[in-house]
């Protein structure tokens, strides 16, 4: 089986958000950027988990710069066989989703993963874009995945619970929480990931359809009111009177 | 500009989340000086598709066609494609379908696709910008699609529609999709009955490891059953299975974004404050004053939680008691 990973690169979750020239890029200033965790721990563990049980070959893609070179061998020290990183900047999904799809139909594969919505830009579309792109099966929000006989049977989250639904492959799957167990990279996986095949693409500079105009950070802080322990009937009147939320 | 919005629908009932998406696109009508139009897949009373007229829903294409009843992501992207090529707004739902479809959508119609609307949109001089939250509710960013087609995804909770009065008339839409269209077979669904749906509640109460143990969680679940709200938990806690995973609340489980999220004995780490820094009103009980979570919260109570949520659950019943 041949499973393609998407990962993408967005700043540690500690990081100070702010925005720079007139509030229309953000700032990277001091900013750690890392794997996006459900591209890291739910995704990638999965494709190593099928991988391990059925054998075959995951490949990471990654669209994005020369800076990216961190996250990408840090994904092939978890256990991608190669990399592949298509030379842009990622601003648009669109873009990133036909790069990603132009691969993926040369490339033999079974599967693509992806994790869920990034943590910068919560945005949720390189799985569903690219699954269009290749007019392929796909399952969104899959907690559990098992893959047999051509079909993936995956249960994936609905409002106020699961759906266990049977797909044909190839088909493009998206993570969420508890897909697998997270992995933190060994020693012997650092060593291999620094020979490991990374394949820099040319990208072939598809459209870009969206583009942010200016960013908004909240005016101020919150200001907590306290309430007494002893006066709990107090907190009760301010939501109902004050925040008019019960 | 036309504006198109897909509502969707459960066991024949439109979802909450499809009014607001609804109410999304009738705004963005009146904006742009045009009317919205829905379309529906999927069996459906005519009665209960009316109600969208309440909600300045023009007129519904209504594909009453029992293969849509279960969800296949590319079959009902196809479909709404087809109805979409007239409009020039296409608006989603940003819940668990339409996190996978509307990019479906936005593919085939090669049109900019912008997730997640959290307010309504602007439009000034001919520009329309949609308004999302990015870096989990620390920012917002104001969009702007490049191409004249647009397709838009709204979260849930994230407003609340106005009902007014007025009817829509009701068409029949047959899209041309072939059975082979629909890929996906449904082999089961776990429904987690008598519980709110977390990511649809209003209210949510939620506890962490202040709480000590599994079993304490009783007086937890007395409130939300009073309030009528959902039950979550801290990462923390779903780790070590005192709590089910789908009521992990954060980062790397569910966003949540409530009129009132009430936090018990959850020190406020940085990742569980992403998940739910979007509710209107936060209230958290700590015993820590120093806990992070109360910089985050709108209200606050330092106390035990075995002494303050007993007597909230009292107070609660006593407000309820008088406003009957």
């Amino acid at each position: 089986m041949k499973i393609l990973v998407p990962i993408s690169k967005v700043p540690d979750t500690t990081s100070k958000i702010a925005f720079v020239d007139n509030n229309t890029k953000f700032s990277t200033d001091n900013v750690q950027f890392i794997m996006n965790p459900t591209d890291e721990w739910y995704a990638l563990t999965k494709a190593l988990e099928l991988k391990e049980a059925q054998g075959g070959e995951v490949v990471v893609i990654h669209a994005g710069l020369a800076d990216s070179e961190q996250v990408i061998r840090k994904a092939l020290a978890i256990g991608a066989d190669s990399a592949f990183r298509i030379d842009m900047d990622p601003t648009d999904a669109y873009a990133v989703s036909v790069e990603i799809a132009n691969h993926a139909k040369t490339g033999g594969y079974d599967l693509v993963i992806t994790g869920k919505e990034t943590i910068d830009y919560n945005s949720f579309e390189v799985g569903g874009m690219v699954a269009e792109l290749l007019d392929w099966n796909a399952v969104a929000l899959v907690s559990k995945l098992d893959v047999a006989g051509g079909k993936a049977t995956a249960t994936r989250d609905i409002e106020g619970g699961t759906e266990t639904v049977e797909i044909s492959l190839p088909a493009v799957i998206c993570a969420t929480k508890d897909l697998a167990a997270a992995r933190i990279p060994n020693m012997k996986g650092i060593m291999a990931s620094r020979t490991k095949p990374l394949t820099v693409l040319a990208a072939t500079g598809a459209d870009k359809l969206t583009s942010i105009a200016s960013y908004q950070t909240p005016e101020k802080a919150k200001e907590c009111k306290y309430v007494s322990v002893d006066n709990v009937a107090e907190l009760v009147r301010l939501l109902h009177e004050e925040a008019k939320v019960i | 500009m036309s504006v198109l919005v897909f509502v969707e629908i459960a066991d024949g009932k439109i979802k909450k989340a499809a009014y607001e998406a609804a109410y999304y696109a009738a705004k963005t009508a009146e904006l742009t000086g045009t009317t919205a139009e829905a379309v529906v897949l999927g069996t459906a009373g005519a009665d209960e598709l009316a109600n969208l007229g309440n909600f300045g829903i023009a007129k519904i294409h209504h594909a009453n066609d029992a293969r849509f009843n279960t969800f296949d992501s590319k079959a009902f992207a196809k479909a709404i494609a087809e109805k979409a090529s007239g409009a020039d707004i296409v608006v989603l739902s940003f819940g668990p379908n339409g996190k996978l479809l509307a990019p479906r959508v936005a593919v085939r119609l090669k049109a900019g696709y912008v997730p997640g609307a959290a307010e309504l949109p602007t439009f000034e001089g001919g520009t329309l910008k949609v308004v999302k939250n990015v870096f989990s509710g620390k920012a917002k960013a104001f969009y702007q699609v490049a191409t004249a087609k647009k397709v838009v995804a709204v979260s849930p909770n994230s407003l609340s529609p106005v009902k007014g009065s007025g009817t829509a008339a009701v068409e029949a839409f047959a899209p041309a999709v072939s059975d082979a269209d629909f890929g996906t077979v449904v082999k089961s669904v776990d429904k987690l009955t008598g519980h709110i749906p977390l990511t649809e509640a209003d209210l949510v109460v939620s506890a962490g490891r202040g709480l000590k143990g599994p079993e304490n969680w009783g007086m937890i679940e007395e409130l939300a059953n009073e309030m009528g709200a959902a039950t979550a938990c801290s990462r923390a806690v779903a780790d070590v299975d005192w709590r089910p995973h789908h009521e992990h609340v954060g980062q790397t489980g569910f966003m949540v974004k409530p009129n009132l999220y009430i936090a018990v004995g959850i020190s406020g780490a940085i990742q569980h404050l992403a998940g739910v820094n979007q509710s209107k009103v936060i209230v958290v009980i700590n015993t820590d004053p120093e806990a992070p979570f109360f910089k985050a919260a709108d209200y606050g109570i330092v106390g035990d939680a075995f002494v303050v949520v007993p007597k909230l659950i009292e107070e609660y019943k006593k407000f309820k008691a008088a406003a009957h």
